[in-house]
Formats: structure tokens, sequence, C-alpha cells
């Protein structure tokens, strides 16, 4: 077995105003694996997510990307490792074109131009996104700016993709088209999402936080099925799980990347 | 009231272009030698946030007329001067770019009148002493309200200046600036009001913003002697602006002797905006006789034939004002000619 | 309310003109804003009576138009909505100026009558020719012109900023504005106290965004410089354009045509 990708070791966090987000989580993460990380609104997703890249440095416990220990010394290396994919694209996409929005990260990593194209170049086409190179962002709609916002962290190559809420106020053809984006990918992927369906497609391994703490930590399968620590969790199985109110049955699923683990 | 492009002269506008020119290089270098990188966002969305801001109007009180707020002082507030001159600055070239506000040659005037009053003298020689450490709630009001007034006080005197020492419109400086005083004195109080709340309601919401947002600007309250001074120091740019207009201009020193003495004619014109707005119907004459030249009249005229120069129209010729006239007509034909063609054409296309 | 969507529009409006095509899209940035400002000195540096000088620089103005494909009723539009203020101050012109400047026959036109067309003129050639520059060029690219030719970097970063998120907050000044009219009756609610709690809130999410925006930057490298990628290159065609301009527009303000011409015609009809 590989050594982790990802090591969390007992990792607490208080905000200024007191609030306890994390109170020692622990977690190993390999390498290749698609990771879900659900809980309430305020169980510490974020939190921890802003962790895994460096936004925050640890206060108390450890957190360990690859050879690196998240310290601000090892910051840079950390964030050409972990690719951050925000909650609003909006916040992301802060350049007056796609391309240079995509560019940013490259440029920063002070690549030569040539280089800098050519990441530019696929990265837009590995999202399909080509043709909206030089098109302003706010001209974008709410799908394609979610693909233009991915294109510009897959531009700095990162062995990790972090996602936080990426199936967000999408249409669901533009959630579809993401769904099957992202289950191509072969990335390490951690993604925070109260979308469960979107977890049943993309996520053999998911995490239920609760109030800063692992509440569970298994196959998706397993932990979609118990009903308990769900409701505990304030969580709903998946609907497609769920009992269909017209024809009384519920589908089944295919962890599409299942064979990962 | 922004300056435009086509109240200045060459003169004004280029004089004006260079202080803000000087003051944006040198805003620049403070804020990047700041190294606060979380203000380049920062600013970035304020400007945006101004232009959001503007859109949520308010009624007045008693007048049922709305207003919205300016931003500059609230800016100053957030993000210490320097910052929030060059946020000052980027909003109001979007606002001649876009929104035929101003314009590019006014742009220095404008961002010198609405940036630098504002963030270089209401904000640390008034705003800050006032409010202190944000303790205070009245302080803070105060602090917002004066700088306010004071910052589009003296706005509002250098547009009069600019205006009247371009020369293009002729309006005299004295019935202008009573116009634009007690006008501006009402916004004045109004941004100051908008200003506070908007702060009191940040600081109660959020306090570490506005501790960490005036960064790099020595916080702590100044003793009253300061503010005292500053006062002074206000008063007298706007005396020394006002005396200098004065002599410039001599309508203006005229009128203001006459009043000090209390003699001159007593039908003078220009006696508060009253009297020129009495006057206007009189005034709006296509054919005023030579003999209508008297007193007030006068000077004007003698300025305008001062300021006019050898290029204007060489005085009463009538065969020039044919030809001008035949040529201009013609020019103005090719001109719509023109216009019409593009349109077919785009039309067609 | 209807003024300020009206406004957005129209930044969107400028915007797609923007991004057409034609040979004067296609210049560089930086010698359509040298022009521009050559165009703006020489309307303002004619004395205050000019009319029939500043009246070439229209004709020049409108041929740049014409080429660029710009609906002239949008810039005719613009001219209009802006114009009220300019009115008032040229206004008071014949109010102060009595002086008779010229004679047609027995009619004696005073100066003030004169300099207010001349005013007029020259705000909607000034203000014409701004909406030109920015409807065939482009807000972003005007500023990456502005930074070449010698703006602070930092402005230039901030001006990029602010027009990104210009849109963004002016959505959410517009969704604000409606929920509160929504729930305002007879004017109640849209007083000064229920609007500095508005823009508070609006300002506590801008200053939030900012925070979001700042860490997407620095996952991303930022360490306080923007860098770009292609800087703007100057070819051939731009620089003999940008030289003939630049002398047509000098020579427009050395020469006074329309009095060269009005005396070719008078004269050959007095011949």
């Amino acid at each position: 077995m590989s050594p982790p990708l990802i090591e969390v070791r007992d990792l607490a966090h208080a905000y200024p105003d007191g609030t306890e987000a994390l109170r020692g989580i622990s977690l190993h993460i390999r390498a290749g694996e698609a990771v879900a990380v659900v809980g309430a609104n305020g169980a510490g997703k974020s939190t921890l997510l802003l962790h895994l890249n460096g936004s925050l440095i640890p206060q108390h416990g450890t957190v360990r990307i690859a050879d690196f220990q998240v310290a601000k010394a090892a910051l840079p290396d950390i964030r050409r490792t972990v690719g951050m994919v925000f909650q609003d694209p909006d916040d992301q996409l802060f350049m007056p074109t796609v391309a240079e929005d995509v560019a940013f990260g490259p440029l920063n990593l002070k690549l030569p131009l040539a280089e800098v194209e050519r990441r530019v170049a696929s990265a837009l086409e590995q999202v399909g996104a080509a043709h909206l190179r030089d098109r302003p962002p706010y001209k974008l709609s709410g799908g394609e700016k979610r693909l233009a916002a991915i294109a510009t962290v897959l531009a700095m190559e990162p062995a990790i993709l972090v996602m936080d809420e990426p199936s967000s106020s999408l249409d669901p053809r533009a959630r579809r088209t993401l769904t099957a984006l992202l289950a191509g990918f072969g990335h390490t992927t951690i993604i925070a999402t109260h979308d469960l369906d979107l977890v049943l497609d993309l996520c053999p391994r998911t995490i239920v936080l609760r109030q800063g703490q692992v509440a569970a930590d298994g196959p998706t399968g397993e932990i979609f099925a118990d009903n308990r620590l769900l409701a505990a969790c304030h969580l709903e199985p998946p609907l497609r799980l769920q009992a269909c109110p017209v024809c009384g049955g519920g589908s089944g699923w295919l962890p599409q990347r299942g064979k990962r683990i | 009231m922004h300056m435009a492009d086509a109240l200045l002269s060459p003169a004004v506008g280029g004089t004006f272009w260079a202080a803000t020119a000087g003051a944006t290089a040198w805003c620049a270098k403070k804020v990047q030698r700041e190294l606060d990188d979380r203000k380049v966002p920062l600013m970035g969305v304020l400007g945006a946030f101004v232009f959001a801001a503007q859109m949520i109007n308010f009624t007045l009180p008693g007048t049922g007329s709305s207003g919205h707020i300016g931003g500059g002082m609230l800016l100053a507030i957030l993000l210490g001067p320097h910052a929030a001159f060059l946020t000052i600055a980027s909003v109001l070239v979007v606002q001649a770019l876009f929104f035929a506000d101003g314009g590019l040659l006014a742009l220095g005037c404008n961002i010198f009148n609405l940036g630098f009053f504002p963030c270089f003298l209401a904000y640390p020689l008034l705003y800050k002493p006032l409010a202190g450490s944000g303790q205070n709630h009245k302080r803070i009001v105060a602090g917002a309200l004066l700088a306010a007034i004071v910052g589009l006080q003296l706005g509002a005197v250098a547009v009069v200046a600019e205006t009247v020492l371009s020369g293009i419109s002729a309006l005299p400086l004295q019935p202008f600036l009573w116009a634009m005083l007690p006008i501006h004195l009402a916004i004045g109080l109004v941004e100051g009001v908008i200003t506070a709340t908007v702060v009191l309601f940040v600081r109660q919401a959020r306090p570490e913003i506005l501790d960490c947002a005036a960064g790099g600007w020595a916080p702590g309250a100044r003793p009253i002697a300061k503010v005292l001074t500053a006062l002074a120091v206000a008063a007298m740019l706007t005396g020394g602006v006002f005396s200098w207009f004065a002599s410039a201009l001599p309508d203006g020193l005229e009128w203001s002797i006459e009043q000090a003495s209390g003699k001159g004619e007593p039908v003078a014109p220009t006696e508060g905006i009253h009297g020129l707005f009495a006057g206007v119907q009189e005034k709006i004459a296509l054919l005023p006789g030579y003999a209508f030249r008297t007193g007030d009249q006068q000077a004007v005229g003698e300025t305008v034939a001062h300021q006019a120069g050898p290029t204007a129209w060489p005085a009463v010729d009538p065969g020039t004002s044919v030809a001008g006239l035949v040529g201009g007509g013609l020019t103005l034909l090719l001109t719509i000619g023109l216009a019409l063609l593009f349109r077919k054409r785009r039309a067609i296309a | 309310m209807s003024a300020i969507e009206s406004a957005s529009f129209d930044l969107h409006r400028l915007d797609r003109l923007a991004a057409c095509d034609s040979a004067v899209h296609r210049l560089d940035p930086r010698v359509k804003v040298l022009i521009t400002l050559a165009f703006l000195v020489c309307v303002v540096s004619f004395d205050k009576y000019a009319i029939a000088g500043l009246l070439p620089f229209a004709l020049f103005l409108t041929l740049i138009i014409g080429l660029a494909g710009i609906p002239s009723g949008f810039i005719l539009n613009r001219l209009l909505l802006a114009a009220p203020l300019a009115l008032l101050i040229g206004l008071f012109n014949p109010v102060y100026d009595h002086q008779p400047l010229m004679r047609l026959g027995t009619l004696a036109i005073a100066g003030g009558w004169l300099s207010l067309l001349s005013l007029m003129l020259r705000f909607c050639l000034t203000v014409g020719v701004v909406l030109a520059l920015i409807a065939t060029t482009g807000f972003n690219a005007v500023c990456r012109a502005l930074e070449q030719l010698g703006m602070p970097s930092v402005l230039a970063v901030q001006l990029l900023l602010l027009y990104r998120y210009l849109f963004v907050l002016v959505e959410e000044g517009l969704r604000l504005n409606r929920a509160r009219a929504l729930r305002s009756f007879q004017g109640r609610g849209l007083g000064i106290r229920a609007c500095g709690f508005l823009l508070g809130s609006l300002l506590l999410r801008t200053l939030d965004r900012s925070q979001r925006i700042h860490l997407a930057m620095r996952c991303r490298g930022f360490d306080g410089t923007i860098r770009t990628r292609n800087p703007l290159r100057l070819n051939g065609r731009d620089v003999l354009i940008l030289a003939i301009a630049l002398a047509a527009l000098l020579a427009m303000r050395v020469f006074d045509g329309p009095l060269l011409l009005g005396r070719f015609v008078t004269g050959l009809l007095a011949s």
C-alpha cells in the first residue's frame, strides 16, 4: 500500500470569535481516492478544506500533504500540490477574460510564456471550455463559470483537487456535464457537498462530519444506508436511494470509480 | 458635481492632471510599500461597491427627493487615505469612460476634487482626530459629518475655481459659489449621516474590519488642538482660494468691494442667486445694444476680450461672420451627410 | 431606479460594441487612447466663442464612429442623457455676456449665445470621443493601454478588478433595491436609516467577498503583483495611422477650415 497522500492528525481549530469549528479530526487519504466530505451546515467542512491548502494553518494537530507539513514555509509547495475550487466561481474568476484567469496561476509560478500558453490551452480543453477563452467571466452562465473555475485550478497541474460545493446553483444539465467531467479526472479528489446524489456518482468513500468531529468514515454505500447516522448528522439519503413516492421503488447505483478503492 | 471636459481650458485641465498624476503615483508607491496584498482585492471590490451603493437611494426627510451615497469618506475610513485615493480615482475613471460623467481631461480635476480633499484633508485632519479609536458612537458621527461636509465644500469650491479659471462658462465667481456651497452643504450633511450610519453598522457587526482596514495610518486620538489646527488649515485654504479668485477676476473683486463698502449700484445683477434668476428674463436678449454695457457687464466684457485673444472672431466683422457661417454650415452638412451615409451602409450590411 | 438599470444595461451594451470588429477596433488601444487625448486637447483649447473651428472635429468624430460601425443613435442617446448639466451651466453665458460679437446684416449676436453654442458643441465632442474610444476598445484594453503609457500598475489592477466586480455587485445592489422596494409602502422604509443598514450589509458581504477573492488568489500563487501575458505590440500600420490622425487633428486646430472654405465659396459667389 502506498503511503497516504493526505494525512490529518488530531486537527482542531477555533475561530477568533470562539467558535470551535474542528475538534480533533484525523483522517488519511490515499493517492487516486475520491472522497466526499458531508455534514450539516457548520459541521466544519469548509474549515477542514481551508486547512488542506494551507489557507488556514493548523492551531492544533498536523496536516501533511505528500511530503510537506502544512506550515507557513511550505505554502508555495502545498498550493502547487493542492488545487482548490471555491463555492462561488465569481470569487475565483477575477481576471478580465477566462484565458487570463487560467493563466494567472501559471504566471505566478513564473513559468515560461510558451508553457503558460500550453497549460491554458490544455486546461480549457480538459473542461471542454476552449470556446470560452476570450470571454469575460461576467458573461458566462453558471455552468460555464464553474467549468472555467475548474480550469483555472487544473492549469496549476495539482495532484489533489479540493472542491467546495461544486454542484451548487447549477441547472440539471450543467450538473450532469460537471459530474461526467469530474468522473473522468484521475486526480485525488476531495469534495465537500450537500449534494449526496453527486457523491453517489463520484465518491466511493464518504467522511461524515458532525460538530467538528468525524462521525463516520467508510464506503459511501454503507454510510448512506445508515439512516440513523444520517439523521443524526442532519442529512438525508440521496434521492435515488429513497423510495419513489410515485412508483414506490428506489433505483440502484453504481459508483463509477469504485474499482479504485 | 463633476467637472466636464466642455467647461475646462487646457491650462486648468493640464495643471490638475499633473497634480493628480503626482498624487496617484505617490499613493501607488505607498500602497505597494504597505505590502498588504489583502488590499488588492479589497480596493477592487470596494470600488465596485461604490457603484452598487449608489443604486440604493433613500428619500430625504421633508423634501421627497432622493439621494444616494457618494462614498468618498466611507472609502477613506475603510481603506485609509492612500488606498482610498486610488479607489476613488478608479471609480471616477469608470464614470468618465462609461457614464459620460466628467471626461478624460476633467479626470484630473475630478479626482482632485473628490479624492484629494476627503482623503488627505478631511479624513486625517477631521475624521481621525474626532472619531479617535472609534469606541464612542457620538464621536464617529461627529467626525463623519464634519469630514464629509468639509470635504465636499472644498470640492465644491474647487469646481467653482476650475470653472471660473477656465473661462469657458461666463458664470462669475460669486453667484456660482452662492449656488454651489449651500447645495453641497446639504449633500455633505446627508453624506455624513449615511457614512456614519454605515460605519456604525459595520462597527457593531464586525468591529475587526475597521481596526485592520485603516492599517498603515497611525491610529489613536489626537488632541483637540490638532482638530482646531486642522479646521484652521481648511479655513485658510478655502479663504486662500477665494481671494486668489477675487484677485484673478475683477468682477468678483469688484463685487466684494461693493459689498464691503455698502456702495455701488443697487441693481447689481450678481446679487446672490436670487438676483441672478430675477435678471435672467431681462437679460436673455438676442439684440443687446452697445449701450447695455455698464458697470458689471463692462468688467465681464473686458475679461472676455482679454481671454478671447487674437484667435477669436476678429471683433464684429460682417464679412468674416458670413464666411464663417457659410463654411461652418457646409462642414456641418458634410458631417451630417457622412453620418447618414454610414447609417445607410450599416442598414445595408 | 430605471435610470440605474439602464446604466447597467449601457455597460453591457458598450461591452458588446467593443467586442465587434472593424478597422477602428483592430487599432492598437494605445493609438486610440493617444488620438482621443489629442482630440480632447485640441477641442478644449479653442477659445470660448469658437464654433466653426470645432465643426471639422465633429466631422472627424463622425468618420471614426462610422468606420467603427457604432450605431449613432446610441451615442446620441448617451449625449442627451448627459447634456442637461452642461446646458445648465452654459445657459448662464447669455445671461452674463452681452458683448455683440457677430453681426448678420442688422442682427447682432451676443457673445453669450455663441459661447453657449460652443460649449454644447465641446460637450458633444468630448463626451462623444470618449464613448467612441470605449465602444471600439473595451475597458480592459483601455486600462492596459493606460498602464503601458505610464499609469501605475496598482491603479491598473484596481481598475480591472473594479470593472470585473462591477457586474457582480451592481446585480447585488439591484436585488437589494428590489427586495426593499417590495416591502416599502408610502415611502416608509426608504429613509436614511434603512438605507444605512442596507448599505452596511451590502458592505459586509462585499468585504467577505474580498476575503474569498484574496484566498482564491493566494491559492494560485498570488504574491501582491498581478502578471499578464501578452504585452501590446505596435505594428507599422498603427504607427502610421497615429501619425496621420495626429497630423489631421493638428491641422484642424491650426487652420480654420470652415472659414477658409466659406471665404472660398463666398468669393466664388461674389465674383
